[in-house]
């Protein structure tokens, strides 16, 4: 769960005020405090809290907060305001230059992520604005990493300019973008070696193929578990880069947030996305109010409903329809929305999405992965005449299904019955008078 | 002349030695050990990656070791502070006993495969058989990474495919460490989230087949965790721990940051200890560590 730890302070902070009424100076220095022990904990840099707190306390002991019928309210306003601004405040979108070539550079810490944020970067770029993406593999030093660039790649169908025995960085950028030219790729994107900020000959490195590609943007990637050191890590890469802007990283852990909060208020430099899973489709704009809102368990609906709408073809979806109101809604459907529902990434994350989703309930929950796969691997053991009418799969045909997907009779009872659950289920909320408001659809509602 | 390990820790260490110092240092030129220097000592802790709640353990029992001994010496305080920090750091390293195999496990990018080859050659260059599992069957390039290192070490890989069953291939590897009387079998795995539960549920399954075939080897589940990490390094510890009895500790990257901290209030909260930390890319980088000697460093 995303901030979780933090989500949870300042929940608390905010319930134990509310039952407060009215609120004293000495109340608000006592929540002030509170929120300082939780930010800190949250490893948000020392002084980034410093400043924070006192912000948030100048605007509450003004009038704002004091004289209002609704104190609570005024303060959590102010918290959330604050908190975006220290995110960043606006969006940021990329700068794509019309008529010239974008060129982006990763750089960061060993193990930040770069590599794979490369892969996902020129996939979504490649689908969102057309681009023809070329990556350039400069990791000329950990073992296998132009690899790892190559086999993203290939699964992704985007080319890999690499040169296994060339061992100097600068001049692989520079011939990657010479092949960028003459192939008319509009979207470059380095990747370069993880290195530590203060290891002065390969930030050199960085600062050479700067000069030589001339990038349109310095992407820091910055792992979103990093403790204290974040804020030292990105001034580094900015003093010696003047990067554009960062990327955080592995925000599918159960990071508390401290690098997300610390680096933009240090470097003063946006947050442009986020990475959110080990899947190649797990990458998002980074908007810092969504961010604060989950920061501060008011939950981010707006992402949630870009991401059903996203992923949503509206063909299909208008088909689906059909289907179900003719009661034709059979398990290759089925299977169809389970891919679909894969490629959202986990429903886990999407349920943290949801204001008051019961955090506790969702941890034992598991929706991702493992359990699709098995899903997928029973319906492909079925005949096509079976997943057409599940009502012919009888005990016999139980067993054989079973054998065939390497799972137990029982694992198939529960699919077919999870089927006929939601069968129903889709079948009422198809019917418009159920559900006339808000029938932006959902895979599986 | 050949450093000792001690030397090279120490080297490699300066800048986490200096920041620290120097920021206690300050601490203790406010002259008086009233309110204002607590606080003051509480944020150089958390600053140093200590944690909010050891720093506030440690700030509160030198607090009334302070009102105990009436101590009003600067010399004696840094004394008592440093006392404390040992006392938290004092978990004893099991020696480990052949045949044996190391499960290492751990974050994406922590540095589990790097860790690996640097025990691998140091074991080597020990005289000891090193058989290595390829068992990260999921990351692209996993198993070409680790193949190229063994092959640079000069050591054994037992490996599968992109995409094969994690489990299999360790079950493989111990028959085949089985097989070439190896004095040491260390497994790779996947990087994994420790909040992902069908991948912590993979590494318990990983864990079983280690335990059950692995009769007659004494077995170690060598936690990796990389040392720019903040607090958060201690949830993955907490949780890891909790899916297969971690026994030890390689911390990751210490060349990197001034915030040697975090190496305390592990050993601290997880009654873990940490066996190794890693100073470098190279397959030397890898040093025995000793806690007491660590803090001992910071207060020189
Ligand atoms: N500076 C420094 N870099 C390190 C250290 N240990 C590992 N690295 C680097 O960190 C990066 C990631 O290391 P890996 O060993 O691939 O990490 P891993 O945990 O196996 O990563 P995954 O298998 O992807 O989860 C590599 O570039 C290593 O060279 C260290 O002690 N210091
Ligand atoms: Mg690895």
């Amino acid at each position: 769960m995303i901030f979780e730890g933090l989500s949870e302070k300042f929940q608390n902070i905010f319930s134990q005020m509310k039952r407060k009424g009215k609120l004293s100076e000495k109340d608000i220095k006592e929540i002030n405090r509170e929120i300082k022990m939780a930010l800190l904990e949250a490893d948000v840099n020392f002084k980034v809290v410093k400043q924070f707190t006192k912000n948030i306390s100048e605007r509450a002991v003004g009038a704002e907060v004091l004289n209002s019928l609704t104190p609570g309210q005024q303060f959590i306003k102010i918290v959330k305001d604050e908190m975006t601004a220290l995110l960043g405040g606006e969006i940021e979108r990329m700068d794509f230059i019309d008529g010239r070539r974008n060129i982006f550079m990763m750089v960061g810490l060993q193990g930040a992520g770069k590599t794979t944020t490369a892969g996902k970067l020129a996939n979504l770029l490649r689908k969102e604005k057309k681009f023809k993406p070329l990556l350039v593999a400069c990791d000329v030093y950990r073992p296998a990493a132009i690899r790892q660039l190559e086999i993203l790649g290939e699964e992704l169908k985007i080319d890999v300019h690499s040169e296994h025995d060339n061992q100097d960085a600068v001049s692989i950028a520079r011939n990657g973008i010479k092949k960028a030219e003459e192939g008319f790729y509009d979207l470059v994107i380095i990747d370069t070696a993880g290195r530590l900020q203060i290891d002065e000959a390969l930030m050199n490195e960085l600062v050479e193929i700067k000069e030589a590609v001339d990038p349109t943007e310095i992407l820091l990637t910055v792992d979103g578990m990093t403790g204290q050191e974040s804020v030292n890590v990105a001034n580094e890469f900015n003093r010696l880069l003047d990067i554009t802007g960062v990327i955080l990283t592995k925000l599918d852990g159960d990071t508390r947030g401290g690098a997300a909060l610390s680096i933009t208020y240090t470097v003063e430099k946006p947050i442009k996305y986020i990475g959110t899973g080990e899947k190649l489709s797990d990458i998002e704009l980074f908007y810092p109010d969504r961010m604060a809102s989950r920061i501060l368990g008011m939950g981010d609906v707006l992402s949630f409903i870009d991401k059903a709408q996203n992923m949503i073809d509206e063909d299909k979806a208008k088909q689906l329809e059909e289907k179900i109101k003719n009661q034709e809604f059979d398990l290759n459907d089925f299977l169809d929305q389970i891919h679909q529902i894969e490629e959202m990434g986990s429903l886990n994350s999407l349920l943290e999405m949801m204001p008051g989703a019961n955090k506790k309930a969702l941890k034992g929950l598991d929706l991702s992965g493992a359990s699709t796969k098995q899903t997928e691997a029973i319906i492909l053991s079925m005949t096509n005449e079976e997943r057409r009418k599940p009502g012919i799969i009888n005990a016999s045909r139980r067993k054989r299904i079973a054998t065939g997907s390497g799972t137990s009779v029982s694992d198939v009872n529960r699919l077919l019955k999870g089927f006929e659950q939601s069968r129903k289920l889709m079948k009422q909320m198809s019917n418009p008078n159920v559900s006339k408001k808000g029938r932006f659809k959902l895979p599986f509602m | 002349m050949e450093l000792s390990l001690f030397e090279r820790m120490r080297n490699r260490l300066v800048k986490t030695k200096d920041d620290f110092k120097e920021k206690i240092e300050n601490v203790m030129y406010m002259g008086s050990f009233d309110d204002d220097f607590f606080e003051e000592l509480e944020e150089t802790l958390i600053l140093s990656d200590l944690g909010a709640e050891s720093s506030m353990k440690i700030t509160d029992q030198l607090r009334d070791k302070i009102i105990e001994t009436r101590s009003k010496s600067k010399e004696e305080v840094l004394g008592f502070l440093k006392e404390i920090l040992i006392s938290m750091v004092d978990v004893p390293v099991i020696k480990p006993e052949y045949p044996t195999i190391i499960l290492v496990v751990g974050v994406n990018g922590v540095g589990k495969t790097t860790s690996i080859a640097k025990l691998a050659s140091r074991y080597k260059s020990e005289g000891k058989k090193v058989v290595i599992a390829a068992a990260d069957t999921f990351r692209a390039a996993a198993v070409e990474q680790i193949d190229e290192w063994s092959k640079r070490i000069g050591v054994d890989l037992i490996k599968s495919t992109t995409g094969a069953d994690p489990s299999s291939v360790v079950f493989d590897a111990i028959g085949a460490a089985k097989a070439r009387k190896a004095d040491i079998l260390i497994c790779d795995t996947a990087g994994r989230l420790h909040n992902k539960v069908n991948l912590m549920n993979e590494l318990q399954k990983i864990s079983r087949v280690v335990n059950r075939e692995g009769q007659g080897f004494t077995i170690h589940n060598l936690m990796v965790l990389d040392a720019t990490t903040g607090q958060n390094a201690l949830n993955q510890a907490k949780v890891f721990k909790e899916a297969v009895d971690v026994s030890g500790i390689v911390l990751t990257k210490l060349d990197g940051t001034a915030k040697g901290g975090i190496a305390i209030s592990l050993i601290d909260e997880m009654q873990i200890p940490i066996e190794y930390v890693g100073i470098g890319e190279k397959s030397e980088d890898l040093i025995d560590f000793d806690a007491k000697k660590f803090v001992d460093m910071l207060f020189e």
